[in-house]
């Protein structure tokens, strides 16, 4: 935490972040980096907004919100010199994937060990696996250069503009046919038919298609699903594209490390200091008017914020654009996920898995044995309802993270679906946390034999408490969906993508800005360029 | 024929993917598991064990062996004293390294040095040949009598703590504690070759199967590992260590000059740090003052960080795969001058001797031996890679070793991890 209070009466600042999630950690540290005077005021007690760690039971430490790592540009890792600070993703050697049956799909990192468990459930699979990894992959490293720029002004008709799309045209003409095509059918369609092309085995692809759905208000057969799925597989760990890691101390411990790298190019950060609203004068920003009172005065004030919160909370709409106004009005919110976390007395047991076995529970465990399964678990979603069969996304961080819980015991962090944040027919998620919190454990009972007695304490997040306490609106994990209308030169409205906004001086480097959400802090990054850019033609004669 | 260690019983046991290689005619492990990451996780994150048998070992006793060893190794044994121990090397007459080792200074009259190969004619004929010592200096070699075995990782304090007692917290690094684990009498050190917190076991040969029995119980619900040797060659690469045989080779078995090196070439300058003083000559000391004040060395051994992000960037522009070196290369690669951004062709400024993608820190990494007036951290340098089947450099930094080095490594008392300190 900082110094004192001092902070208050030590303006006036370069910049000043509102808000110390991740986006807004880092951008704060880029802005430091380059020598400004930087504040970064968090409301909450904590910084980490969505990506926070808590040790809610005497050495269980909870990821209460997200838990899993992928998409942190490597750029962000390197710039801003993370390894000095901490940084130490556990990259998840397996997956395991249980079956109705009692039967399960269990891959870890040998190549030839997968094809062989694959092709237990299908020999065809097994060339399937490996084609839909190639495929899906070389789309995802087409998209690389995409989502490490800030997108092009579709709007802007100047020679710059025009040039930058060209160069994206060129980019995407490079492309093999196939790989362009595959790229266009991911992003338009469903995660269910681009499966379909590939495999016959149901385990496989209720698998695969649940990473379609995450965080969205979608069903794996929903087009828009496939735009999801790739959207998950952007990232990388050691090269490898589509991995997944947990950080050292759960994703809390990784924005430990952001808030400490921010402080070491000399940052200043806050908590507890919840800003009310923009103070601006003649169009420009002229800094920040915290809920207490205080004033802080800044040249640049950028919302780390959600888009919601950005244009309509800490400034007046009615200073923006009636269109802008208008875009921000129609972006979709609309929360679908809950969290379920456990501290467990030891390892959940699978009957399938014999032989004292454990290497299955080193990365996520997947429960979503068919798309029917989490195609119906939407349904109930459509209609206002949670699902009665849930797909759970369970990660035991304990065993990549022996810090994480006292020897012997575990923590089993559970993302689940379908909660819809608006629940039909005026039921309120008070009342229904723990009967939905219910279901999700006697999901895991019916798979883990023994489960409800292995558990110490569970913590329930609803959609409700993603919005209240993180702070997220309706609960939308990404601060606002990724759907293709609003992702990229649309993010969060076309003509606004590039992290300004219509007054000067005040940007925006939440996840509602491209590339979007998950732990990537890449609109922290280019946000910090666009601000950059700006103060240097300032500073132009 | 290849030899077992003494822990053959519990390794090939845990040894799941039946990759194994040799090492000084032993069957080690090459990994337990098919992911090799895991294992240099256990050893940054966990704790894991490795079975480092295989060194040789020499039992060095008489009233005459300070005295022996004094003249024999770069660093003054004298400095050592009971209940420590030197990392060191030996050189030739003129200066090169002939191998290096870790000497146990176990009493005042009783040294235990290891080595990777066979030195007990060098060590027998030098404690023979000294007059004033004749007789009173016994080598003996007991490589086979003895068993190591290394716990590595931020967790193997609280591992050997259960098991050894107390006062391992406050061993300090190269610090020896005679400890019991379960009925077996052991020398714990705080040494190995991974750069993390990490201690080795030294136990009958007999009693190494329990000693690998209740190391791992004790660690069961700490994550425990074993770990082999492609694991133990990345954590050493990160941690600036040099391999012999890799990194440097010996002097009385080198082909010639370009092949030999001298402990200020390797880096290892630290060790001559009383080499004025005129009390003790040493084998090699004239040419290495020589070296040094005639500023005669050709190499320094530096630590290079690639820079990942144009890695993957170049890789990505030309649709490929960036591949990542999880395997250790331990084959010579030329470092240019400049970044090699530029599209210039930079002098040759030196050569790596290992070269391995890092874990921790997040980058491909090198120990290079660069020319001195190149070996200046911060300094911008390239190496040369293959892209389809084309040469492309890439810039590298120029940094101090180790280039991974976490305070814990250091830290006494030994760091208890975060929710079981008190
Ligand atoms: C349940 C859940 C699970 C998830 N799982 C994963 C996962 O496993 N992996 C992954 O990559 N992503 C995951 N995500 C998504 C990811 O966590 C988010 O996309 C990301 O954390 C958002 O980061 P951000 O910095 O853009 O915004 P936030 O983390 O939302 O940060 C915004 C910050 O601004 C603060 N703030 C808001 N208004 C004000 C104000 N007026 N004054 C001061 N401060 C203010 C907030 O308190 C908050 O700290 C998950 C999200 C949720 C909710």
């Amino acid at each position: 935490m900082s110094a004192g209070a001092d902070w208050r009466s030590a303006g006036p600042w370069d910049a000043v972040v509102v808000g110390g999630g991740h986006n807004g950690l880092v951008n704060g540290a880029y802005l430091a980096r380059a020598g400004l005077r930087t504040l970064i005021l968090e409301r909450r007690p904590v910084v980490g907004g969505a990506a926070i760690t808590e040790e809610l039971r005497p050495g269980f430490q909870f990821t209460t919100f997200s838990y899993a790592l992928s998409l942190v540009r490597p750029a962000v890792i390197h710039e801003l010199d993370l390894v000095t600070h901490g940084f130490q993703p556990l990259v998840m050697p397996s997956t395991f994937c249980p079956m109705e049956n009692g039967d399960a799909l269990v891959l870890g990192p040998d190549r030839g060990e997968n094809l062989t468990e694959i092709a237990r459930h299908s020999r065809r699979d097994a060339d399937a696996w490996l084609q839909y990894q190639h495929d899906l992959t070389m789309v995802a490293r087409a998209l690389q250069p995409v989502i490490d720029a800030a997108p092009p002004d579709l709007l802007d008709p100047s020679p710059e503009a025009r040039a930058e799309l060209a160069a994206l045209a060129r980019h995407l003409g490079g492309l093999e046919p196939k790989v362009l095509h595959d790229l266009v059918r991911l992003l338009t369609g469903s995660a269910a038919d681009f499966l379909d092309h590939y495999f016959e085995t149901e385990i496989i692809k209720g698998w695969l298609s649940a990473s379609g759905v995450i965080g969205s208000r979608l069903g794996p057969m929903s087009p828009g699903s496939g735009l999801v799925l790739l959207f998950m597989h952007l990232g990388q760990h050691d090269g490898d594209l589509g991995s997944w890691a947990f950080h050292k101390g759960g994703n809390g411990g990784f924005t430990q490390v952001l808030a400490r790298a921010a402080r070491a190019f000399g940052a200043e950060i806050a908590t507890g200091a919840e800003v009310d609203r923009v103070l601006t004068a003649g169009g420009r920003a002229t800094g920040v008017a915290l809920a207490d009172g205080t004033e802080v005065t800044a040249r640049v004030v950028v919302s780390a914020a959600d888009p919601r919160t950005t244009f309509t909370r800490l400034v007046d709409p009615a200073e923006l654009p009636a269109q802008l106004v208008s875009d921000l009005g129609r972006y979709r919110y609309q929360g679908v996920s809950s969290k379920v976390n456990f501290a467990l007395d030891g390892l959940p047991r699978f009957p399938g898995l014999v032989g004292g076995r454990q290497d299955h529970w080193r990365g996520f465990t997947n429960i979503a044995p068919s798309v029917e399964y989490v195609e119906r678990a939407f349904d109930e979603a459509k209609y206002g309802w949670y699902s009665t069969h849930p797909f759970v996304d369970c990660a035991v961080q304990s065993i990549l993270d022996p810090d994480m819980a006292p020897p012997g015991r575990h923590v089993l962090s559970c993302f689940v679906q379908y909660t819809p944040y608006e629940l039909k027919g005026g039921a309120s998620w008070e009342a229904e946390r723990e009967p939905m919190a219910d279901r999700v454990q006697a999901t895991l009972a019916r798979f883990f034999p023994g489960f409800d007695d292995l558990v110490l304490q569970r913590e329930v997040v609803t959609p409700l408490d993603i919005e209240q306490v993180a702070g997220l609106p309706e609960g939308n994990i990404y601060h606002g969906e990724l759907l293709a209308p609003q992702l990229w030169a649309f993010r969060p409205a076309p003509g606004w993508a590039r992290y300004r906004t219509p007054i000067g001086g005040y940007y925006q480097c939440g996840s509602g800005t491209h590339p979007g959400g998950c732990l990537t802090g890449a609109p922290g990054r280019l946000a910090s360029y666009a601000i950059l850019a700006d103060l240097a033609d300032l500073a132009r004669p | 024929m290849l030899r077992h260690t003494p822990f053959h019983s519990r390794v090939a046991a845990a040894n799941e993917t039946s990759l194994w290689s040799h090492w000084s005619g032993h069957l080690v492990v090459e990994q337990y598991q098919i992911s090799e990451r895991w294992e240099h996780a256990a050893i940054r994150n966990g704790v894991g064990i490795f079975d480092a048998s295989p060194l040789r070992k020499y039992r060095i006793t008489g009233p005459g062996a300070e005295g022996f060893l004094a003249g024999l190794l770069a660093r003054d044994i004298r400095r050592c004293a009971p209940g420590q121990a030197h990392y060191t090397v030996w050189c030739d007459d003129r200066g090169f390294v002939d191998e290096d080792g870790v000497v146990f200074r176990l009493g005042p009259q009783e040294y235990l040095l290891t080595a990777y190969d066979p030195n007990l004619a060098l060590l027998s004929e030098r404690a023979g040949a000294g007059g004033a010592r004749r007789g009173k200096v016994v080598v003996e070699e007991v490589t086979d009598d003895l068993g190591i075995l290394a716990v590595q990782g931020p967790r193997s304090h609280t591992v050997l703590a259960a098991l050894a007692g107390p006062e391992l917290a406050r061993l300090r690094p190269f610090e020896l504690l005679a400890a019991r684990i379960g009925e077996a009498a052991v020398t714990i050190s705080r040494t190995g070759f991974t750069g993390d917190l990490g201690y080795e076991v030294i136990c009958a040969a007999d009693d190494a199967p329990t000693v690998w029995d209740r190391v791992s119980e004790a660690g069961q619900p700490h994550g425990l590992v074993p770990f082999g040797q492609v694991a133990l060659l990345i954590s050493r690469i990160e941690a600036g260590l040099l391999l012999y045989r890799v990194d440097f080779q010996s002097a009385r078995r080198a082909e010639n000059d370009d092949q030999r090196s001298t402990p200020w070439e390797l880096g290892l300058g630290w060790m001559l740090a009383g080499i004025d003083d005129q009390s003790r000559p040493f084998v090699g000391r004239r040419a290495l003052l020589r070296e040094r004040d005639e500023g005669r060395s050709r190499w320094t051994m530096m630590g290079l960080l690639v820079d990942q992000v144009t890695y993957d960037a170049v890789h990505h522009e030309a649709g490929v795969t960036p591949p990542y070196a999880f395997h250790p290369v331990h084959t010579e690669a030329l470092v240019y001058d400049g970044t090699g951004a530029d599209g210039r062709d930079g002098e040759a400024v030196g050569f790596t001797c290992s070269f391995t993608y890092s874990p921790s820190l997040q980058r491909h990494i090198a120990l290079a031996r660069l020319r001195p007036e190149a070996a200046v951290p911060g300094r911008q340098v390239a190496l040369e890679f293959t892209i389809n089947h084309r040469y492309v450099r890439i810039g590298a930094t120029v940094a101090r070793n180790p280039l991974f080095d976490p305070a814990r490594r250091k830290a006494v008392p030994a760091p208890l991890p975060p929710g079981l300190a008190p």
